[in-house]
């Protein structure tokens, strides 16, 4: 079977902010570039994102990058990458100034300068007074972020493949990546992009978890590709639980409303964080504040007539700062929860946000793998935003720190692409064998009979992760996820579709994506089970301490034979002393 | 709950029929979205629409149900009308059952440029804006390109070639309102003639059905005022 081929320099897996701020540099030099999305771009979750974009602008409150770069290391739980962190600190203001260029409507302030707001795990003169160092545009940050790069996309005439699903990267035998076949989802037919850089930038795998603040589509389909693709995926052990999604049902109320003043209490009315965290309290990381909660629930001090989620109070805010900041997250309580927040606290508990680990790459967003002593490039292939893995966030993500990656590297491995296209200037043959390996994936699901429904597995792959790999964590129960989890692979192999229409087949498209997130289910389970260790997101009830003797370093899984690895943290910067690491208090 | 459900398959399908469906359990708080996903995943796994974020802001869903365009996510099932009637935006090719083709709609959001253009050399630092200027953005920068507003309004079912259409139009002004824009002339001169704008007889059907609460016809007003100004 032949299948059509399209040729471009470079293919972008996701129309996210991070693939669209990668597409727009390239598109500015020239090259041809095709930007793939299963959704159409302004409805990646980006569009999603309330609270804002860090960057030590000092518009508010004095700041520098070397005390953001500080906070973001300490947040890390010291796991991140230090020459990445400063890389990405230093470039912030410089990247958020290009964004109110592109035109962003950022929310402003008096003097006309753009407003920011203080956001957690935040601070002044390396761990002193709170910053305010999160540049907002209302609580709509993510929204008008998004929207601006698709629309500086068209002005520079980026090629837009919109509603195709990638399913697996094309790789010849001297490991090069030439490209990946993608479906287009409307007619059904599968399409082979070649390209000479393949990026991927698509997005998290929140998913995996029952209660959640993604989107439907985040089911970490690239990340998943790159395991296929033999490449390991990086510190998956790493799932950021927020602490305020809307309890019960999991939409995020951003930590913009503690920044703006609001805070958490207990069923007796006590603002407990004062007790977890005496200095930092509600702006504490998001890895202790969720801990928090769980523990307050734990003990029996939960509201509600089930003692089971905790109570976010902004009342005393008034009604013309929740209007004027805070205009999204009054409609979500009013539309989801039918209350007004400016008189009723909002009921929240912690819920799965943000996935820290991902495909391991350097800071110019090329995917590397370990090599003899070192590491190698996989030629051709490179990863940005929440899929990848650089790592900056290293155990916990700070909040405002996500939409900064995802411009930085975007831009970054633009950059980076446009070098080696100098270099690499022809299309290397591709051959037919890969291209069987990824159709079979497709053919695979033409099966008929009676079997297991995907959307049966998928709720039942959500309830094992989140009732085995949640906040806390121990060996038997994370054990016992494991075996579930590998059930639930097997199970798999034989469930089957009842729509088997070519013309937008949904049913086809979940399907993909579940035999991605159960990868994932495995990467992030076995992960967890190999770290002996307490150490930011990851909260081992068996081994409550960080051990920085042992386990300062970057867990890589493989799924060939489910094997992990591990690899040294880079704490040296590129030109500032290095911050090592010391006791987490807030 | 009662369902009465627009499907559409060309692979089989001679013509569009209406499914009848049953939900078994409405719980409290449920969305319209909601009880779609139970339908497809307990009754029929085909009925197929688009849907994503759940919450209002990726604008996927739009639908037409009991003859109102609505983004399903954010439509509680508590008050609707039995049977629940789902159909796909009026007027628009219809691809397969609630799922539409809506490149004639991105097409003309594409057409009013609808990006910042500014010639002034770009300042080291952010361009200023007072809140005040930056106020006027308020209400058309948060659209979600849903296309409830464009596929209500009966000026765009009779000219959807020609004329741009609410969601395009509020994209237009929400950059002529921009104080760091700087096309104004081009943009004015862009949407002149009878069609482009002017085919908007001010019938605020685009008003009242935006999911977001925005006002595509003020926006409207404000361009042809601002047409009238620039002419003299
Ligand atoms: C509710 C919420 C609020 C947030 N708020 C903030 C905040 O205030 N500040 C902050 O810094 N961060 C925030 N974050 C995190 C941040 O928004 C995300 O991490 C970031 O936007 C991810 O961007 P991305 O470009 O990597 O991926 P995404 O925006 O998720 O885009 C992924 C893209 O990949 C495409 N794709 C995926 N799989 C495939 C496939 N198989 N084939 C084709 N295309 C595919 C999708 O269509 C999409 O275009 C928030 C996250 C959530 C969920
Ligand atoms: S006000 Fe204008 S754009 Fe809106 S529905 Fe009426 S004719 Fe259409
Ligand atoms: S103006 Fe409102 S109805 Fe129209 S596309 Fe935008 S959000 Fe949807
Ligand atoms: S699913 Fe995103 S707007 Fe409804």
């Amino acid at each position: 079977m032949t299948l059509p081929r399209r040729r471009f320099d470079t293919l972008v897996i996701g129309a996210g902010g991070g693939g669209l701020r990668a597409a727009l540099q390239l598109a500015q030099a020239e090259a041809n570039v095709a930007v793939v999305s299963k959704v159409f771009p302004t409805r990646s979750h980006t569009v999603a994102a309330q609270g804002g974009i860090n960057a030590a602008l000092a518009n508010v409150l004095p700041d520098n990058w070397h005390w953001h770069m500080y906070d973001t290391i300490k947040g890390s739980d010291y796991l991140g990458d230090q020459d990445a962190i400063e890389y990405m600190c230093r470039a912030a203001a410089h990247l958020v100034i290009e964004l109110e260029h592109a035109g962003v409507p950022f929310s402003r302030q008096a003097d006309g300068r753009i407003y920011q707001r203080r956001f957690g795990g935040q601070s002044q003169n390396f761990g002193g007074e709170q910053a305010a160092r999160t540049c907002a545009a209302a609580d709509r940050t993510g929204h008008a972020i998004l929207h601006t790069l698709y629309q500086q996309n068209i002005r520079a005439r980026t090629h837009f493949f919109d509603e195709y699903f990638a399913v697996d990267l094309l790789r010849d035998e001297q490991g090069y990546i030439l490209g990946a076949l993608v479906l287009e989802i409307e007619t059904g037919e599968p399409l082979i992009i070649e390209a000479k850089t393949t990026l991927i930038a698509s997005g998290g795998a929140g998913q995996l978890f029952r209660t959640n603040t993604n989107a439907h589509i985040n089911t970490g389909d690239g990340m998943a590709m790159a395991l296929r693709a033999g490449i390991p995926l990086q510190d998956m052990e790493f799932f950021q639980f927020h602490p305020t999604g809307i309890a019960g049902k999991g939409m995020l109320i951003s930590e913009g409303v503690r920044g703006e003043g609001g805070y958490l209490i207990n069923r007796d009315g006590e603002r407990f964080m004062e007790r977890y965290a005496p200095h930092a309290l509600d702006l504490a990381s998001r890895d202790v504040v969720s801990r928090a909660i769980y523990t307050e629930v734990k003990a029996g001090r939960g509201c509600g007539p089930k003692y089971d989620h905790v109570l976010l109070k902004l009342d005393h805010l008034g009604e013309a700062v929740i209007a004027q900041r805070l205009p999204a997250i009054r409609d979500m309580a009013r539309t989801f929860l039918h209350i007004d927040p400016v008189e009723q606290p909002i009921p929240v508990y912690p819920t799965a946000h943000y996935t820290m680990g991902g495909i391991p790459t350097d800071r110019h967003g090329r995917v590397v793998v370990p090599a003899g002593h070192g590491e190698e490039r996989i030629p051709g292939l490179y990863a940005v935003g929440e899929c990848a893995c650089v790592s900056v966030h290293g155990a916990n993500r700070l909040g405002g720190n996500s939409l900064l990656d995802i411009v930085v590297f975007g831009r970054a491995a633009g950059n980076d692409i446009i070098e080696y296209l100098k270099e690499n200037r022809y299309h290397r043959p591709l051959s037919d064998d890969g291209i069987a390996a990824a159709m079979a994936r497709l053919t695979r699901w033409e099966q008929r009979g009676d079997g297991e429904s995907v959307d049966g597995l998928r709720r039942e792959l959500q309830q094992v992760m989140e009732e085995h790999c949640g906040v806390f964590r121990t060996q038997a129960v994370l054990e016992e996820g494991l075996a579930k989890v590998r059930q639930l692979r097997a199970r798999l192999d034989h469930a089957v579709l009842k729509d088997h229409s070519r013309i937008f087949n949904t049913a086809r498209i979940e399907a993909l994506e579940l035999e991605n997130l159960v990868e994932l289910g495995l990467a992030t389970v076995a992960s967890a089970l190999g770290r002996n260790e307490s150490r930011g997101a990851h909260s081992r009830v068996d081994y409550p301490q960080r051990d920085d003797e042992r386990w300062l370093r970057h867990s890589l899984y493989f799924r060939d034979g489910e094997t992990l690895d591990y690899k040294p943290v880079r704490m040296k910067p590129l030109t500032v002393e290095s911050f090592p690491p010391q006791e987490r208090v807030y | 709950m009662k369902f009465l459900i627009y499907r559409y398959n060309p692979e089989t399908d001679q013509a569009p029929w209406m499914q009848a469906l049953e939900l078994a359990e409405v719980r409290p708080g449920m969305m319209l979205r909601d009880a779609l996903l139970e339908l497809k995943a307990q009754r029929d796994e085909t009925l197929t629409f688009r849907h994503s974020c759940g919450e209002g802001v990726c604008g996927s869903d739009g639908l037409n149900v009991n003859g109102r365009n609505v983004l399903a996510c954010i439509t509680p099932l508590k008050g609707l009308r039995e049977p629940v009637t789902v159909r796909p935006l009026p007027r628009l090719p219809v691809i397969r059952d609630l799922v539409v083709d809506l490149s004639g709609f991105y097409h003309h959001y594409r057409a009013v440029k609808p990006y910042l253009i500014a010639h002034d050399p770009e300042p080291e630092v952010e361009r200023l804006q007072s809140p005040a200027q930056r106020e006027r953005l308020d209400g058309l920068y948060e659209c979600v390109l849903c296309a409830c507003c464009t596929t209500a309004c009966p000026s765009f079912w009779w000219n959807p070639d020609k004329f741009r259409g609410p969601a395009a139009l509020l994209q237009a002004w929400r950059f002529l309102a921009d104080s760091r824009d700087q096309a104004t002339a081009q943009r004015l001169d862009e949407l002149e003639g009878p069609y482009r704008l002017f085919r908007c007889h001010t019938i605020m059907s685009c008003t009242d059905v935006c999911p977001k609460g925005l006002n595509p016809t003020r926006a409207i007003g404000h361009i042809k005022q601002l047409m009238l100004t620039h002419q003299v």
